[in-house]
């Protein structure tokens, strides 16, 4: 119990290693690219060029801290998407228009969500299937039935609804706050809370933790419905900033991939226990940067994924080379 | 002798499925025995399943390969801008593919075993990067057209005198199962496997690891060229082609009983994994289920056999191990 009670108590302060990184990478990468705008006879830091590049984060962002949960527990998701589609279809046809529904529809959304995931941490703790299997099973369920009800946008979302996509409090737009909400409930759930604990406990060593008393089969569920919960926060986002629900949101997005790759950047492991939502967020946040830069530039968009590719790959060779070395200075040696 | 025995109870149950899937299908419709439309089936069987034979190298040795499908889709694209339509550029453009295949899978062996990045981040990696450069090349559509030569081995079959046409694609198949099979008896391939199983042990019997699994990577992506020549024929040049094709290939070698995380399941059950998808396919399409629901089918089925799979694989070991959750890593 003491080990894992040391682990637990680590597993936090572990984390702020890569995620400091990602954080002085961001800082770099915003001095880049104002100094690149800025010798171009542009003007980086304005108020509206940063908060556009911050409500551009919000959907990516809620979806991987939410990822991030199911990946600290030794998991992944890939029916974000489908569920991002159809959470937003969800909540527009509730609404229908109509003010007073919003309550009910957000209602649904949240079940759904909470379902989906529950569906997903019990097909892989209880049927034993594997995260990646499991998840997108789940995903083509979803897509499926995406796909035999639907064939464009849906529903209408009241404006009353809408302005959760387009108001501003002071200068800051709601969404953005909506996404920091999202990302510091996940940040003290994880490292305030006893199930957040456990979460890197199973991530970190499923068998260690189911021996030293952590109830694994829990948190895997749990770590999977604040997953989905996020990605139907996601999709009622969507519905907002959109006026109606719409099919293929998510999969446009490639929320699914984009999300795990942004995860990664953040610093957490792909294989669970180690990492942390605000390594997750600096990753968001650095993705949001370089995309705007491209934009500012007037690059193809394309050249965009080729660039992201590689910063992706860049980035998790660097974590991994560190990890190397932290290794190798505590005298293991690790063949592989 | 254990090894052999598990090795057969591992496969066998993809093959009983398929064998029932094509009953079924021949129950629905009795023309489907047919020697004309059984080779019908196995050529459009014949893309997914020699991905589903080159993700089986990488999966087995632990490792994943998500980049097949764009890669399916760059080697079209491509095809299709180099040779806009003029036939003498048939070969040296498949021989380009071909290296672009070597280099596409050697960038991600290499990434995964020397840089140690997770091969999951790797190819998704190479997927984001093969993706975007194929569409800033094309500026988003693809152009040009493929010749009449590249099509052959996807469209067309040779005659055989008293029996019909074989297609080319059920014969490059064949010869691609044949090749696999003889490479996982040979030492290469029992030492990929141990790779899978346990690279530090490999490692320290003298296994090459690194060098191992990036041939896998290697096969992967030649593989997945071949399937692009198939598709390209077969489908037409679109920007989609590839789409989703990585999934499918993966599903389709868990459908065949090969683990995740690699050491376990034969690559004859990887192939019969996609056979059994594209049987599913046909049976739906029989059936009159609507394209839409297939998805959802597809889902159950995949989540069901995997679920069955560990259950058996539960039962055999003892004490019972339950399995953690398995890592991408």
């Amino acid at each position: 119990m003491t080990a894992l009670a040391e682990r637990v108590r680590w597993a936090p302060r572990l984390a702020a290693g890569p995620a400091a990184g990602t954080w002085i990478a961001l800082g770099l990468v915003v001095l880049l690219a104002a100094a690149i705008v800025t010798a171009r006879g542009g003007d980086y830091l304005t108020q509206a060029n940063l908060l556009n590049m911050l409500s551009r984060t919000t959907v990516l962002g809620i979806v991987a801290v939410g990822q991030t949960i199911a990946i600290l527990a030794g998991s992944l998701d890939l029916s974000v998407a489908y569920l991002i589609g159809l959470t937003s279809l969800i909540a527009a046809e509730i609404m229908a228009g109509d003010p007073a529904m919003i309550g009910p529809a957000v209602l649904a959304v949240l079940a759904a969500s909470a379902l989906v995931g529950l569906v997903n941490g019990l097909v892989i703790t209880k049927l034993q299937v594997n995260a990646f299997i499991a998840t997108l099973g789940v995903g083509l369920v979803i897509k499926g039935i995406l796909e035999s009800r639907y064939e464009g946008p849906a529903g209408s979302v009241p404006v009353l609804f809408q302005r959760l996509g387009y108001d501003r409090i002071g200068p800051i737009p709601v969404s953005v706050l909506l996404m920091l909400a999202v990302a510091g409930a996940a940040a003290l759930f994880l490292h305030r809370t006893r199930p957040g604990h456990h979460v890197y406990a199973v991530g970190g060593n499923v068998e260690v933790a189911r021996l030293s008393g952590v109830p694994t089969t829990r948190t895997t569920v749990l770590a999977h419905v604040i997953c989905s919960l996020c990605a139907g926060v996601a999709g009622l986002y969507l519905a907002s900033r959109l006026g109606a629900g719409a099919p293929y949101v998510g999969t446009d997005g490639g929320y699914d991939l984009e999300s795990i790759a942004a995860v990664v950047l953040g610093g957490t492991v792909l294989a669970g226990g180690r990492g942390g939502v605000s390594g997750t967020v600096a990753g968001v946040l650095l993705l949001a940067v370089l995309d705007n830069l491209f934009d500012q530039l007037v690059l193809d968009a394309f050249f965009k994924d080729v660039v992201r590719g590689a910063v992706i790959i860049l980035a998790v060779a660097v974590y991994a080379r560190r990890q190397l070395r932290a290794r190798a200075q505590r005298a293991v040696r690790v063949p592989r | 002798m254990r090894a052999l025995r598990d090795r057969v109870g591992a496969a066998a149950p993809v093959f009983g499925v398929l064998l029932l899937l094509l009953v079924a299908i021949a129950v629905v419709n009795p023309s489907f025995l047919e020697p004309a439309s059984l080779l019908a089936y196995l050529k459009r069987a014949a893309p997914l399943a020699i991905l589903a034979v080159g993700q089986y190298f990488v999966i087995v040795s632990g490792e994943f390969d998500l980049s097949v499908g764009s890669l399916v889709t760059v080697q079209v694209v491509v095809a299709a801008r180099l040779i806009d339509g003029d036939e003498s550029a048939t070969l040296p453009v498949i021989v380009l593919l071909v290296g672009l295949g070597l280099l596409v899978g050697l960038a991600n062996g290499l990434i995964t075993t020397r840089l140690h990045v997770p091969s999951f981040v790797t190819t998704l990696g190479m997927l984001l990067v093969l993706s975007g450069a194929v569409f800033l090349w094309t500026g988003g559509a693809p152009r040009g057209s493929l010749s009449q030569a590249f099509r052959v081995p996807g469209r067309q079959g040779i005659d055989i005198p008293g029996f019909g046409q074989v297609p080319w694609s059920a014969l490059i198949l064949i010869a691609v199962a044949a090749g696999a099979a003889v490479l996982m008896r040979s030492a290469w391939g029992h030492t990929l496997v141990a790779t899978g199983d346990n690279d530090r042990a490999a490692v320290l019997a003298g296994v090459p690891v690194a060098r191992v699994r990036t041939t896998a990577f290697v096969l992967s992506a030649l593989a997945a060229t071949v399937a692009a020549i198939l598709l390209g024929g077969f489908a037409g040049v679109s920007a989609q082609v590839g789409e989703g094709l990585e999934f499918s290939a993966i599903t389709a070698v868990v459908l065949g009983g090969v683990v995740l995380g690699g050491g376990r399941g034969s690559v004859l059950a990887a192939l019969a994994g996609a056979l059994v998808l594209e049987a599913l396919f046909t049976l739906l399409n029989l059936l009159g289920v609507s394209g839409a629901l297939e998805s959802t089918v597809q889902g159950v089925i995949i989540i069901a056999a995997v679920a069955y799979a560990a259950r058996r694989a539960g039962r055999r070991r003892r004490p019972p191990v339950p399995e953690p959750t398995p890592q991408p890593a």
